[in-house]
């Protein structure tokens, strides 16, 4: 179960615009007739999308009315997932991954660079306001450890200084690029691999 | 070491490309029909004498878990269900094969639907994975367009739609009952077992849940003949398996090698050696973060397969190996363990919502020096009051890590640890009790 902050301060009304409406249409074609409370994750997904990344109590109201589902059913749902933001983040909201894989290749000081260059307190905005951070657990990454998630791309074998170099691009408003800043490829291991040689580069 | 001929995942580091094209030149989807003609029976027949157990982490018999499922369909439809959470710490191999080898589970997941008699499969992504899952979307747009899923799909006279469900950032949602919760639009606490899912299962109805990495190798299986998979590996502990090593190695990667190759082969050949050499190794994780640690002895002779790691009080789970050298403070490292279980705990079950956080707290104090000689005891002893006495099986996964670390690292804890309690008299207090009833006054009243 996840700590949840629910914003002190909420918009009054939600409504799904057009782009999310047809969007919510097609999810709930995914499931059977009868089943459309399946949708709800992925609706709660399209409202975060919809309002700047995070969702607001009026969305999840709407939503339950949207799905004919009972208003706290919709909230257990928004509450028990760590992926769904109730309050506002950052445009660029980073998750550094600091599970024991990451944490002893050195996660905890890509941790420190963002006390230092965002805010000293996760999930408090930066001081112009567009970058957040926190601390997650294993994204499933492990082999390109340490790393981290800056929303929906990953940022991998990472060290202090190409963190910092992140960072700061991010709180000018540019987003760096994704993958590996060591410049490896994938998963592969680094220089001379022992396995498919006869694919390498086919 | 397994010639690159077996390697199943040819285009594991994404030499040759994912798109659909380039996944049948390596033999996707090539004779898909022919396959399924031959018929469940045959199917499952052949994937039970392969085998094939489950790479998920509990390495059930795959071909035994598809012969559950009703031989006719009844007034409920069967579902198939694909476990593609991958949030096990250690774990990133269905990662590789969503986005380089999604062909290979499509197909798969066509092979598996017929058997089981499904006509709608579910994979259930995590969240974060969201780049992964616009690969897999267009690996299932191709594979609808070249009509290999879809209404009579790859021309077998079935019909399959595939569907992804992305998942919200939740460990548990992993457990499969859990996870079938999740897609019906419910928080992810598991279910009590039985019934199985696969007779009730998703919405009620008979429902196969398998990983991603099981279902991704059964189309190779059956090409190449049930015999060639049985042949690598041992009895019983057949084929080949991803291996994820990462940690404190040189060369931290994925590899896919034979079932029941020594793990130093694993971290010397593969992952570059142990960072600082093989005696700066202090302990290897297995299978992910919930299978007990090997001690330095042990790691420098086992081989990887779900019985020899048994024998030997851990498990091959998901074989996500973390090698953790001298460098690192072990207690550190099983404490940082414990918080991650202690935040995935869904809660419903008092043995594991609360023991997750004690064992979490204690170990804190341990990696500090702060705890006394006697918790060392306790602390098992709450893994003892964990295990066996949950839902799901989480609750193992919790408590096994830190019985691993008393089982090799006592001495270690003791040395850090070495006073006495606060009170020394009463010996008897419960541990479940506010820490202000341990404080000198409390204390003497109740001696
Ligand atoms: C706490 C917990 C987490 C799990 N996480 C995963 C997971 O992320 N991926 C997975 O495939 N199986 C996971 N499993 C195992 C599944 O419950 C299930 O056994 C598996 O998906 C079955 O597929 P298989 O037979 O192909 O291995 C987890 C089990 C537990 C108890
Ligand atoms: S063991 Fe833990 S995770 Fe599993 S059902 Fe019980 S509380 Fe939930
Ligand atoms: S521990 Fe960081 S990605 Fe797995």
């Amino acid at each position: 179960m996840s700590l949840k902050k629910i914003s002190k301060e909420q918009p009054e009304k939600f409504e799904f615009n057009q782009q999310s409406l047809e969007a919510a249409k097609k999810i709930l074609s995914n499931y059977p007739k009868g089943k459309e409370k399946s949708a709800v994750m992925a609706l709660l997904y399209i409202a975060q999308r919809q309002n700047n990344n995070w969702i607001p109590l009026s969305a999840i109201k709407y939503i339950a009315k949207f799905l004919n589902m009972p208003y706290i059913k919709v909230y257990e749902v928004a509450t028990f997932y760590s992926m769904y933001n109730l309050s506002p983040v950052g445009n660029f909201h980073v998750q550094i991954c600091t599970t024991t894989p990451c944490m002893i290749r050195g996660a905890y000081k890509i941790v420190d660079v963002c006390k230092k260059k965002i805010s000293e307190k996760e999930n408090v905005l930066s001081e112009n306001g567009n970058c957040s951070w926190t601390e997650v657990e294993c994204l499933g990454a492990c082999i390109n450890a340490p790393m981290m998630q800056i929303n929906n791309d990953y940022y991998e074998d990472l060290d202090i200084k190409q963190s910092e170099k992140i960072i700061d691009e991010l709180l000018m408003g540019k987003k760096p690029k994704p993958g590996s800043y060591r410049g490896r490829i994938n998963s592969e291991p680094e220089n001379n691999r022992k396995t498919l040689l006869d694919l390498k580069n086919a | 070491m397994l010639k690159d001929e077996d390697r199943i995942f040819k285009n594991l580091y994404n030499d040759l490309g994912a798109d659909l094209n380039s996944s049948k030149k390596r033999g996707d989807w090539t004779n898909t029909k022919d396959l399924c003609e031959k018929g469940r029976d045959w199917i499952i027949d052949e994937i039970k004498k392969s085998e094939l157990r489950g790479r998920g982490g509990a390495g059930f018999p795959t071909g035994l878990k598809w012969s559950f499922a009703p031989k006719e369909v009844g007034s409920r439809p069967h579902y198939l269900v694909i476990n593609a959470d991958e949030s096990e710490p250690g774990t990133c191999k269905d990662r590789d094969i969503l986005r380089f080898e999604p062909h290979k589970l499509l197909e798969g997941c066509l092979i598996a639907a017929y058997a089981v008699n499904s006509h709608k499969c579910y994979i259930y992504l995590r969240g974060e994975y969201y780049n992964e899952g616009i690969e897999l979307q267009k690996a299932i747009d191709e594979a609808y367009k070249d009509n290999l899923i879809g209404k009579n799909a790859s021309g077998t006279g079935w019909d399959l739609d595939i569907y992804i469900h992305y998942g919200a950032g939740a460990y548990i949602c992993g457990e499969e009952t859990a996870l079938l919760e999740s897609i019906e639009g419910n928080k992810g606490q598991p279910r009590l077992k039985p019934p199985f899912p696969a007779l009730v299962g998703l919405y009620g109805c008979p429902t196969i849940v398998n990983n991603v990495e099981t279902v991704s190798v059964v189309p190779t299986i059956l090409r190449k003949g049930s015999k060639w998979f049985a042949s690598l590996g041992k009895p019983k502990n057949t084929g080949t398996k991803i291996f994820c090593i990462s940690g404190n190695v040189n060369k931290p990667c994925n590899v896919e090698e034979e079932m029941g190759v020594p793990l130093k082969d694993l971290i010397e050949t593969h992952a570059g050696g142990v960072v600082g050499g093989w005696e700066n190794l202090q302990a290897v994780i297995p299978g992910g973060s919930s299978m007990p640690l090997l001690n330095k002895e042990i790691s420098e002779k086992i081989t990887m397969d779900f019985d020899s790691l048994v024998e030997n009080k851990s498990g091959l789970g998901t074989a996500g190996i973390v090698v953790i050298n001298k460098d690192q403070d072990i207690i550190k490292c099983f404490a940082r363990i414990a918080r991650f279980y202690k935040h995935e705990s869904c809660g419903q079950c008092t043995p594991c919502r609360e023991g997750s956080g004690w064992m979490w707290r204690i170990l804190e104090r341990m990696a500090k020096g702060e705890a006394s000689r006697e918790e060392v005891e306790m602390l098992f002893d709450v893994t003892k009051q964990i295990e066996g006495h949950t839902i799901c099986a989480f609750g193992e996964g919790s408590a096994w890590p830190v019985q691993g670390l008393l089982r090799n690292f006592k001495k270690e804890i003791i040395k850090r640890n070495n006073f006495d309690p606060l009170i020394k008299s009463n010996k008897d207090i419960p541990y479940l009790v506010d820490q202000h009833l341990l404080e000198k006054d409390n204390a003497q009243n109740k001696s």
